[in-house]
């Protein structure tokens, strides 16, 4: 419990650790701030402008069609006859059908659709925070040699190493869920005042909760991760190192050269179609080389669907091994 | 007399991948309670090893350890309270004040919190414990690194090398905070190559040499029994000296030449001098033992005395060993 408290207490001391809570605020801030001004609530009025718009382009579109069928009937025999298919007719007049006002609408901020893109950024960044801050937490301790003088003082590795990453997962599960309600809470504000909460039925609340709280998982296996890694390199570096190489070379290596090798479902072994799946509880990958002959479609590309278990066994899987990797060599080093 | 940290047989290899070094080769060092204990040896003796060891960072090959007649690593958790140390160059994360550095391991340990105030002022740092670590001079840091090894007031005391960086003053308060310290019935043990130092303060000393035990008792034993093999020899006016000391050279004597005597510094026993030389017919007319000081016996033991015309590598040892013995 001693341990616990001052471990708490050095958390927050730490420059790097306000400084990127502070940081991580300020744009979350200007998140809201700028969908607050680019949107802009919608009523009968706004309806009734974006369908006189609408009416408005099909008229000018239908009057262009008409000019430019002249235009070609002129042209016939003339030098000119080449620019013009062969057959006036082609040119075919725009239907109304396919002008539909919600296109001429000014975005609008509809809270139970716009609403979960906004949680997984505020997810995608608290996880970037918890793993920078994490791996800095135990990374520096090793590098000062502040791990050491720590462990004079109580002898019991694990439970020295535990503790530190137990007080990182605890303080950023507070973070996040404070930011969560202070996120959600301010998105339905914004979108009483520019858009709506319609059609916000229970079940829409739940599924919004239930996405919230993959997005806490999501951060603490990154902060836990990113703790794991500089605590086995016993250099916050080290994790930062590992991370950027491995994104190197999964996302930007492996995804070239299984693209060129012909692979099918290249994004399947990338990391953003995971997140999204985790994030939006699945994801629909698609094979645009393959044909899935069928009468009554025709030909319909394959597809691959990764599950947010599929997605949260990875996450789970990550976290044993980084973490497991890390308390074992912190049980079997030389301290030196 | 109990022991208060009790070494045998203690060994440690590291390994890595550029081989295997045998840091510890049975190392034995028993330090009695009330004392101050020195631990003296030539750099990468393994001192710091042997420390390192003791409080758990490393895990040795083999040997036994017993603090307070505990065995550890075993029961380094009921221990750890007891003990204070510092090993190596102090190193702590700089961007935090002292105050920060030393109320935090305060409450890791359980603590209280006025003991810091206490210790800053104990080791000389009250008016600079707000001042972030990084800005201090390296004498500071091992102020720092000497307060938080007396922060939880323990009763063995483990000092690797305190002396590193401090100025003279610091390092004649230093050496009264030992005696104070070791007068309110503390165990001091202190690492060190500053052997004024420990002459100065020291009742007991263990001396370490590639990983192993060449002496080790009262200062003043140690001085007798290692100091004893040097003798002056004067010869008779006119006698030829450079014969004699040719002839003693020839069976393997250490001898040093002086202007009127010589010294002959490996004869455990002096009687060989003289039976030596008087089959000869040359006789002695001075053979006086020579009190020799700690940094002498220390060369001597350790092998690690400059030899001319060479330079003395790390992990070099002269054979060590008495001549006529
Ligand atoms: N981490 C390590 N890895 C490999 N060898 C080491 C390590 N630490 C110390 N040594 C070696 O062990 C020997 C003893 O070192 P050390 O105990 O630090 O000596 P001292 O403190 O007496 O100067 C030296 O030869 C040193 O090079
Ligand atoms: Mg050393």
């Amino acid at each position: 419990m001693s341990l616990y408290r001052a471990e708490t207490r050095r958390l927050f001391k730490r420059r790097f650790t306000k400084l990127f809570l502070l940081g991580a605020v300020v744009v979350l801030a200007a998140v809201a701030v700028s969908t607050f001004l680019t949107n802009e609530s919608v009523g009968p009025e706004q309806i009734a402008a974006a369908k006189a718009e609408a009416q408005a382009q099909f008229e000018r579109d239908t009057q262009q069609v008409e000019k430019d069928r002249a235009s070609c009937e002129a042209a016939k025999g003339t030098a000119q006859a080449n620019q013009w298919p062969p057959d006036c007719a082609q040119l075919t007049a725009p239907r109304l059908e396919n002008y539909d006002y919600e296109w001429y609408m000014p975005p609008t901020f509809i809270f139970r659709e716009s609403f979960p893109d906004m949680a997984t950024t505020l997810a995608a960044l608290l996880a970037l925070a918890a793993f920078i801050i994490g791996a800095s937490f135990v990374g520096a301790e090793w590098n000062s040699g502040g791990m050491m003088n720590l462990l004079l003082w109580r002898p019991q590795r694990l439970r020295v190493l535990g503790t530190k990453l137990l007080t990182l997962l605890l303080t950023f599960t507070a973070i996040t869920v404070v930011l969560s309600a202070l996120w959600t809470g301010a998105f339905y504000l914004l979108a009483e005042a520019r858009g709506s909460t319609d059609s916000m039925t229970p079940g829409a609340w739940q599924s919004i909760g239930l996405m919230e709280l993959r997005g806490l998982a999501l951060v603490l296996v990154a902060g836990a991760v990113g703790f794991g890694l500089a605590s086995l390199g016993r250099h916050t570096a080290m994790a930062l190192g590992v991370t950027v190489g491995a994104l190197i070379v999964f996302q930007f290596g492996l995804g070239a050269v299984l693209q060129l090798a012909k692979v099918q479902f290249v994004d399947a072994f990338l990391i953003p179609a995971w997140l999204i799946a985790w994030m939006d509880k699945e994801i629909t990958l698609e094979d645009y080389n393959s044909c899935d002959f069928s009468s009554v479609n025709g030909c319909q590309p394959e597809t691959l669907t990764l599950t947010w278990t599929m997605a949260g066994s990875l996450l789970a899987g990550l976290f044993v091994v980084v973490v497991g990797a890390a308390m074992w060599t912190m049980r079997s080093r030389d301290i030196t | 007399m109990t022991a208060v940290l009790e070494i045998v047989g203690l060994r440690k290899t590291y390994r890595s991948r550029k081989g295997t070094r045998k840091a510890l080769d049975g190392f034995d060092m028993t330090v009695d309670a009330g004392q101050v204990h020195g631990f003296l040896g030539p750099n990468g003796s393994g001192k710091t090893t042997t420390l390192r060891t003791l409080l758990g960072l490393i895990k040795p090959n083999g040997g036994r350890m017993a603090i307070f007649g505990k065995e550890v690593p075993r029961h380094l958790a009921e221990t750890a309270g007891l003990v204070g140390a510092i090993v190596e160059s102090p190193q702590f994360f700089g961007n935090f004040s002292a105050q920060d550095t030393l109320s935090l391991l305060a409450d890791a340990g359980n603590v209280r919190r006025q003991r810091v105030t206490e210790v800053l002022e104990l080791v000389g740092l009250r008016d600079r414990g707000k001042e972030r670590v990084k800005t201090y001079s390296l004498g500071m840091k091992q102020r720092l690194a000497v307060a938080s090894a007396l922060l939880k007031e323990p009763k063995l005391l483990i000092l690797d090398e305190p002396a590193n960086g401090l100025d003279p003053g610091g390092i004649r308060e230093m050496r009264s905070l030992m005696r104070n310290l070791a007068a309110s019935g503390m165990t001091v043990v202190l690492s060190s190559h500053i052997l004024g130092e420990i002459q100065l303060i020291c009742d007991e000393v263990t001396i370490i040499a590639a990983g192993r035990r060449v002496a080790s008792g009262s200062v003043a034993s140690v001085l007798a029994t290692a100091g004893g093999g040097k003798v002056r020899v004067r010869l008779e006016p006119g006698v030829d000296t450079r014969g004699a000391v040719e002839l003693l050279r020839a069976n393997g004597a250490q001898v040093t030449v002086e202007p009127d005597h010589f010294t002959v510094g490996n004869a455990g026993n002096p009687a060989q001098i003289t039976r030596i030389l008087a089959e000869r017919q040359i006789y002695v007319s001075e053979l006086s033992p020579v009190s020799a000081d700690l940094e002498s016996v220390f060369l001597e033991l350790t092998g690690t005395a400059p030899v001319e015309g060479q330079n003395r590598q790390v992990d070099q040892t002269a054979a060590v060993g008495g001549w006529g013995q």
